[in-house]
């Protein structure tokens, strides 16, 4: 019992991770439908200048995730405007084949000028404090990730739906020519979508860099993959389910290596992964929307 | 059934495709090698999965070129590196080897992992150019699966039963351990050589494996597996991974109150342990390798010193093998007093007593070298030397 | 005149097997007489095998419009099995590449029935889950290495296998597309309900493209194993099918003749940039954002090269793609 409820506090742990990169995933889903490859490795520059800003210019993790948030907010802007915007009209599956691209360019741009070699986070960035609680060990780094998860999904979700510029969003995502109609400028709410949504993965990155002490140039690849498959599993597009698909995964993952066989982690979780969908053919969370004939 | 006209079309194009590869390939080729110059093909995973061990190695590599230029060369010629990626990919690897020949290079360095040297193994003995690998561990490397010698493949480091026994031996006689477990990178087969040898010998001498668990490169959260193991209540945990993932593994284990003996192989060597694992977490935990970096050894001093002089960081394990590498090749082009390749391999055979910064090794009839193997031992961030086992 | 020959139907038979014949002959000239150096032979091999692993995700993705990101996976079962079956059984080199095709074919089938009703962004998670499953699998099975794969495998492909296995593989495709059976698996792709109305079993049409195209996946892996020496799980993960899946994309999908293309422009490619370790990967990833920004209907969107469009472009109406 101690142990499971130990695994769920890993799983938790975890999940909050996924979820804290799906989050950025399924919002740039939600507008433009473009399953967004890039993300991680946004993520992973992310991961960058949050190092840098601590390790060369002395600032705390606060200044630094607020650099990296910046950074990356244009960053996103900057790739949407040059790689995706142009292909706005084109086939999904074209914007797909740009962001894998992009993530490519992003990856070795980063190995050319910094080395693949991993880098560290200078020891006390983030004062760890372990506690146990009734034999079940859990560190503030765990308790700051989960909460910072959840608060983000809040702040989102506020975002999107009570705000004008949610609402814009909202609109974009039903109906680009609507909401032109509208007076919505498309291209602007666009762009504030992926500036948040890459200001996410900033902050997920400097958390990652912070949680697990390393970064790499090659970080954002395997998280960006398991943060896309939470987002869909969850309902790709809709907030709250990107949340729960990364706290389901996390778990899930946690489970099957705690008392399966962790030699088989990833299939058992995509297997299961596959079984949700195939009950559930648009995701926990998602609308069975009627055929249209 | 009709073939269209269109297959046809379409063949043919992919044939002016074709031909425009060679034409274009050609043009390139040939024998570049001026008549001063020694080419020695560097073929190293500088993208993909295993792009930070594969640069390390260039690196090392590069320096020892760099320091042989500096002394004047060798039989009167400079030597030239050309260095080629192969995206941590067998096949590419074995494409960029053909590639490699065709420009008459007398050697190739790399690459790194025993996969993508036995991607390039065809080539090699096709071509009749010696190879050396820095870090290629799996036994299969040099020999062919009828116990032949591989005539032109070679390698500077351990092969797989060498550490993994080691490592059994003495956490069994030294650490007294009795049940072991075992944490592995699933995806990757030097950490599986060395854990199935581990498992053979412990299992051997009496000891029990009470677990037997995996990881994949790039995991950094192990606490799932390592609460599963510590509920068994091992006194020993293996883990012969590479110290990207170990490092965290390492650090997480002590998090969560697992306190015994943990050991590995030669893939953790690197200065990032420390930084990552911290001073303390690493005390109790052992690996086997060719060396230490602290070792007053001048030979491994003036290395480390040149290395950091150069790159501005501590070496690795892979940036010291791929030094001895070049450095093998030096001294059997030395030996042979001749560039030819057929002189080169039979020179590389019968190498003896070579003062390598990985220690001294001789190579022996499977083109494994012999040397000493060490097991080092963290205390308070630095490693010591536990014991040295001289080579049989 | 040339149109007068072709124009019967017999002749225009003739006339192709002619032109397959002497560009096979022409390339193994090449070979024979050293031309065409191992290096030469390694890019022709590797470009064949990618033409195949295109031609067929083409059909899946491309004329059925079904995205698929577990094409590596099914490579992989052709890969192994052969191996197996060549390597472990001393079975024929023929035996082993049919079987190898039939086992990822049984894959493909027993992938595709289930998954195939999901759509858009689900199946692909499907198909890329189910496509690291099989590999997850592989490394957990001693009897073929585990991790460190199967080294050691003779050298059996030669250009005369790779050339027929193209030739089959897109004859194959393009008489399926030609046929009432493409028509019907075109149909799915422009509008499902459609042709659902029209009496199409959507679902069995589907299933029958991805399981042909997981066949011909399983033959272009039972080539590469048997030419590549070695193969391990690593090789096929999904980063492997991302590479397939962006040839297809670029050469337009839907255009047999552009996978072709893209196929044979991003080997030859990777293998120009060789020459440039370390900005290899930046090189290539610009250009395929650069292409995909000025042609995002991929080279030739979903048509095809043929003679007509090529005489057009001779004679100056640049319509063609």
């Amino acid at each position: 019992m101690l142990e499971l409820m130990q695994q769920i506090v890993n799983g938790l742990s975890l999940g909050a991770i996924y979820a804290l990169i799906a989050l950025g995933y399924t919002m740039v889903y939600g507008i433009i439908k473009l399953i967004n490859f890039a993300h991680g490795d946004v993520m992973m520059v992310g991961a960058y200048v949050g190092f840098f800003s601590v390790s060369m210019l002395g600032t705390n993790i606060v200044v630094a995730m607020i650099f990296a948030m910046l950074a990356c907010a244009l960053l996103g802007v900057i790739i949407e405007k040059v790689a995706y915007k142009p292909l706005r009209r084109a086939t999904r599956i074209a914007a797909l084949i740009t962001a894998i691209g992009v993530s490519l360019f992003l990856e070795y741009t980063t190995i050319f000028f910094l080395t693949p070699q991993q880098r560290i986070f200078p020891q006390g960035t983030f004062p760890v404090q372990d506690y146990s609680l009734a034999g079940i060990s859990v560190s503030n780094k765990d308790i700051f990730i989960f909460i910072s998860a959840i608060l983000l999904m809040v702040i989102l979700q506020f975002i999107v739906k009570n705000t004008k510029t949610g609402k814009a969003m909202r609109a974009v995502s039903e109906d680009k020519d609507a909401a032109v109609l509208m007076g919505i400028n498309v291209d602007n709410t666009i762009s504030v979508t992926f500036a948040i949504g890459s200001a996410l993965a900033a902050a997920a990155g400097v958390m990652i860099g912070v949680y697990y002490n390393t970064i790499n140039p090659l970080m954002g690849i395997l998280p960006g993959l398991k943060a896309f498959v939470a987002a869909v599993l969850g309902g790709i597009g809709i907030i709250p389910g990107a949340m729960v698909g990364g706290f389901i995964l996390g778990i899930l993952e946690t489970l099957v290596s705690g008392y399966g066989n962790s030699l088989y982690r990833d299939a058992v979780a995509f297997g299961i992964l596959i079984l949700i969908l195939l009950i559930k053919p648009t995701g926990i969370f998602g609308k069975n929307t009627g055929e249209k004939v | 059934m009709r073939v269209s006209r269109k297959v046809v079309w379409l063949v043919l194009l992919l044939f002016a495709f074709g031909m425009v590869a060679g034409c274009g390939g050609k043009a390139g080729g040939g024998k570049e090698a001026a008549a001063e110059e020694i080419l020695i093909g560097i073929n190293a995973e500088l993208s993909g999965a295993v792009a930070s061990y594969g640069s390390n190695a260039r690196d090392g590599a590069l320096l020892a070129i760099e320091q042989i230029n500096e002394q004047g060369g060798i039989l009167g010629k400079k030597l030239k590196a050309i260095e080629r990626d192969n995206k941590s990919s067998a096949d590419e690897a074995m494409s960029v080897s053909a590639d490699l020949v065709t420009k008459g290079i007398v050697a190739q360095i790399g690459p790194l992992t025993s996969g993508n040297v036995q991607g390039c193994t065809p080539v090699m003995m096709d071509n009749k150019i010696p190879l050396i690998a820095p870090a290629a561990t799996a036994v299969s490397v040099t020999v062919n699966e009828k116990g032949e010698t591989l005539d032109y493949i070679f390698r500077v480091c351990f092969i797989d039963p060498f550490q993994g026994t080691l490592m059994a031996q003495f956490a069994y006689d030294n650490l007294g351990a009795r049940k072991a477990a075992i944490l592995k990178d699933a995806s990757n087969d030097y950490s599986k050589g060395l854990a199935d040898y581990f498992k053979k010998t412990f299992i051997e001498k009496g000891g029990q494996i009470v677990a037997e668990e995996g990881f994949i490169k790039g995991d950094r959260d192990f606490r799932a597996t390592l609460t599963k193991i510590r509920s068994l209540n091992p006194d020993f945990i293996y883990v012969p991974g590479y110290y990207e993932e170990v490092a965290p593994l390492i650090k997480q284990a002590r998090e969560l109150g697992i306190n015994v003996a943990i050991g590995g192989g030669d893939g953790w060597d690197s200065p990032d342990m420390v930084e990552v694992a911290g001073k303390a977490n690493l005390n109790n935990t052992y690996f086997t390798n060719h060396y230490s970096v602290e070792d007053p050894n001048p030979k491994v001093q003036e290395f480390v010193k040149a290395y950091r002089a150069k790159y501005n960081k501590d070496p690795d394990a892979f940036a010291a093998l791929a030094y001895d590498a070049v450095q093998l090749l030096v001294q059997a082009i030395k030996d042979a007093n001749s560039t030819n390749p057929e002189d080169i391999k039979n020179a590389l055979a019968n190498i003896k007593d070579f003062e390598g910064v990985t220690g001294k090794m001789t190579i022996d009839e499977q083109h494994n070298p012999v040397k000493a193997g060490v097991i080092i031992e963290f205390k308070d961030g630095k490693q010591v030397m536990n014991t040295r086992i001289e080579p049989k | 005149m040339i149109m007068n020959v072709f124009a019967n139907r017999w002749g225009k038979l003739g006339a192709e097997i002619l032109i397959l014949a002497f560009i096979f002959l022409f390339v193994q000239y090449f070979i024979t007489v050293g031309v065409f150096n191992q290096y030469h032979q390694i890019i022709i091999t590797s470009l064949c095998i990618n033409i195949i692993l295109a031609v067929s995700l083409n059909l899946i993705n491309g004329f059925t419009g079904q995205l698929s990101l577990g094409h590596a996976g099914f490579m992989a079962v052709g890969a192994y099995v052969s191996v197996v079956l060549t390597k472990f059984m001393g079975m024929p080199f023929l035996v082993g590449l049919v079987g190898g095709c039939l086992a990822a074919a049984a894959a493909g089938f027993v992938i595709g029935v289930p998954t195939l009703r999901l759509k858009g962004d689900y199946l692909a998670i499907a198909t890329l889950g189910f496509g690291e499953i099989i590999r997850v699998i592989l490394q957990n099975i001693e009897y073929v290495g585990g991790p460190a794969g199967i080294v050691g495998i003779p050298k059996m492909t030669t250009w005369g296998w790779l050339f027929a296995g193209v030739v089959i593989t897109i004859a194959t495709i393009q008489n399926l597309i030609n046929s009432s059976y493409g028509r019907a698996i075109i149909s799915v792709r422009e509008d499902e309900i459609a042709s659902e109305v029209m009496g199409i079993n959507i679902t069995s049409y589907k299933v029958l493209a991805f399981v042909i195209g997981a066949f011909f996946a399983g033959l272009a892996g039972g080539l590469y194993a048997h030419y590549f020496y070695i193969i391990k799980p690593e090789t096929f993960n999904f980063l492997k099918s991302f590479d397939v899946l962006v040839m297809v994309v670029l050469g337009g999908l839907g255009s047999t003749t552009g996978a072709v293309i893209a196929a044979a422009f991003i080997t030859l490619l990777s293998a120009a940039l060789q020459a440039f370790p370390a900005i290899r990967m930046i090189i290539y990833a610009l250009i395929l954002i650069l292409l995909m920004i000025y042609r995002p209907q991929g080279l030739m969107g979903n048509k095809e090269l043929s003679v007509k469009i090529l005489g057009k472009i001779w004679s100056g109406k640049n319509d063609a793609a």
